[in-house]
């Protein structure tokens, strides 16, 4: 059988009267009271930082998931090719791209397409990062931005001007659409 | 104009009025706005958070220094911005409450909480002659050296010195709970209702253990006069501390087991008058979202609030001036700081108070610590607790102490 018989404690007097439990109590929120009280009059080295004056930005890993932001290639050229795979995957749906294509005269033209509009809804974001793992094209990134607010929802809404501007210039990434390869 | 200001005896008309005004404007209603405050750090230490630390004062915007700290420890404006924020929030009253009990139920939770302060010894006596020399100089320096100086009768340092100290305190400190009951029945909803119940139920169980267990510490005074009981106390040791004067005797130390007893059953059973957890069953946030104060906001909510603390600080002033001396430095009398009446200069007298006040944050800072600490007793616990354990403790308490008094008379 598996069936296992778990045996009530059997409480000494003064357990049971919280005469030495209540002293076990006391002593465990004590220590962490007289612990912390140190620690923020600076007596004793702190664990936590006071956020506004101190970041730790700079420690910030490779892999932090901030924003999500759009990048362009060593040509200038804007990675993303619109193929929507990032609307669909998203889960919160933030994303909204009306796709566009590139006219025949364009250096470019054998990409044919590239984003119109590409909003990505800032109060809707869960920066999960499924956005940069589902694109074909190494276009979107979440970056280490993490501070995004703004007085309204319009603000909170980033377009294409945005997110290039919060992605910038990515380089060593794969180029497939290079003339060279 | 020097002669009509003669006739009036000076000392008492400004004394009266100084110690209403001092104690409960600038003594209690202060220490209620930072108990606040202290409860909400000391829990966050204890749960290893920080809690508020900064408090923007509107002088930052004229590039003042952000915020005052003390020893690194910052937001102590907060009790202020805390009132602003109650005060300027909605005041909004739910159309299906019954109006006139819904706006009576926060003063009747505050108004006596202040009211029991007046009997209570906030410090020996003050001298207020030895500043003569100080104002006859203030008098001569604007001409009018004809002018009254305080008398050489010190003055007590207590508002009212009632002989029913103890009964009046309980008296004026159980109609508290109507507070809570009308607040709950007024407020037409359940879980307010539901609280409301559950403190009349509480209140009235464990005021009878709060009431039995001060009689055997009235029995070994064999007086009511609380001022009386801090200047024996302060001659002749605490009752929980008899290490001199007549605390020698045997006879005291047989009764310290009783007087024990006694300040922990009082002690719990102020736990419960005051709603504090472990006994918190009117407000229950867990169980009745917020108690009997559900529908209430803004300055009606805080009063409730503030009306909590004000009994704490008065229970705990109570019980320091029951058990554990009042105002008295410990080993007073042996090191020269003890009272002898009439003769005690006003510093001693000015020492006694902050000695007093120091005391009771000691014990709020118990209260707080106790409220982290434990977790919060179940309805059914309570009673039993309140019935079958506390009661007849109390009741058995009084038996023993009549019976080591008989064995071992004081004195
Ligand atoms: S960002 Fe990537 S996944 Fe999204 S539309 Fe552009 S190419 Fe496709
Ligand atoms: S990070 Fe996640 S939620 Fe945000 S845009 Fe990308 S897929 Fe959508």
């Amino acid at each position: 059988m598996a069936t296992i018989f778990v045996k009530r404690p059997k409480l000494a007097w003064h357990e049971s009267w919280f005469i030495s439990t209540f002293a076990k109590g006391l002593k465990i929120t004590l220590g962490h009271a007289l612990k912390t009280f140190l620690e923020i009059t600076g007596k004793k080295e702190k664990v936590t930082m006071e956020y506004p004056e101190q970041k730790w930005d700079d420690n910030l890993p490779e892999y932090y998931r901030g924003a999500p932001a759009l990048v362009t290639d060593e040509q200038d050229r804007e990675r993303c090719v619109s193929c929507q795979l990032c609307e669909f995957i998203c889960p919160p749906k933030a994303i909204r791209i009306t796709p566009g294509e590139i006219p025949s005269d364009d250096p470019w033209a054998k990409v044919e397409k590239r984003p119109k509009e590409f909003d990505i809804d800032m109060t809707r974001c869960i920066y999960c990062g499924m956005c940069e793992e589902v694109c074909p094209e190494q276009a979107i990134y979440l970056r280490k931005d993490y501070a995004i607010t703004g007085e309204s929802r319009a603000e909170l809404m980033h377009d294409k001007a945005k997110l290039y501007q919060i992605g910038g210039k990515r380089i060593g990434l794969v180029n497939k659409w290079n003339e060279l390869k | 104009m020097g002669h009509l200001l003669a006739n009036i005896d000076l000392t008492f008309l400004i004394a009266s009025v100084v110690k209403i005004v001092f104690l409960t404007f600038l003594v209690i209603l202060p220490m209620v706005a930072y108990s606040v405050y202290a409860e909400r750090r000391f829990s966050a230490v204890i749960q290893d958070r920080v809690g508020p630390n900064r408090t923007g004062i509107p002088l930052t915007l004229f590039g003042f220094k952000k915020d005052i700290q003390i020893l690194g420890i910052g937001g102590l404006t907060q009790p202020m911005a805390d009132g602003i924020k109650f005060l300027l929030k909605e005041d909004f009253t739910p159309k299906s409450v019954n109006a006139f009990y819904y706006w009576l139920a926060p003063c009747l939770t505050m108004v006596p909480a202040l009211m029991t302060c007046v009997v209570l010894p906030f410090g020996s006596e003050l001298r207020l002659s030895d500043l003569n020399g100080l104002l006859s100089w203030v008098y001569g320096v604007i001409g009018m050296a004809d002018l009254p100086v305080f008398s050489s009768v010190p003055v007590p340092s207590v508002i009212a010195d009632l002989s029913v100290g103890p009964l009046y305190t309980f008296a004026i400190a159980s109609l508290g709970v109507y507070g809570i009951v009308i607040a709950g029945w007024a407020s037409n909803s359940k879980y307010p209702f539901l609280g409301g119940v559950r403190a009349s139920a509480q209140m009235i169980s464990y005021e009878l253990s709060l009431g039995l267990s001060i009689i055997p510490v009235l029995m070994v005074f064999g007086e009511l006069n609380l001022t009386k009981m801090s200047i024996y106390q302060d001659a002749n040791g605490w009752l929980l501390l008899p290490l001199w004067g007549e605390g020698l005797s045997l006879a005291r130390w047989v009764l310290w087991i009783p007087m024990g007893l006694s300040f922990c059953i009082f002690v719990v059973a102020m736990f419960a008058e005051t709603n504090r957890l472990p006994f918190d069953m009117a407000e229950c946030e867990t169980e009745l979202v917020a108690g009997y104060h559900t529908e209430y906001s803004s300055m009606k909510f805080a009063l409730f609030f503030l009306g909590e603390y004000a009994a704490m600080i008065i229970g705990s002033g109570l019980a320091v001036t029951l058990f554990l001396g009042g105002w008295s430095i410990p080993f007073g009398p042996l090191i020269g700081l003890g009272y002898s009446a009439g003769d005690t200069p006003l510093w001693l007298g000015l020492l006694h108070i902050g000695v007093f006040l120091g005391k009771i944050v000691f014990f709020i800072l118990f209260f707080i610590l106790i409220r982290w600490t434990l977790p919060r007793f179940r309805f059914d616990q309570l009673m039993k607790l309140g019935w079958m354990v506390m009661f007849e403790l109390a009741l058995f308490n009084v038996v023993l102490t009549a019976f080591l008094m008989w064995l071992v008379p004081l004195k």
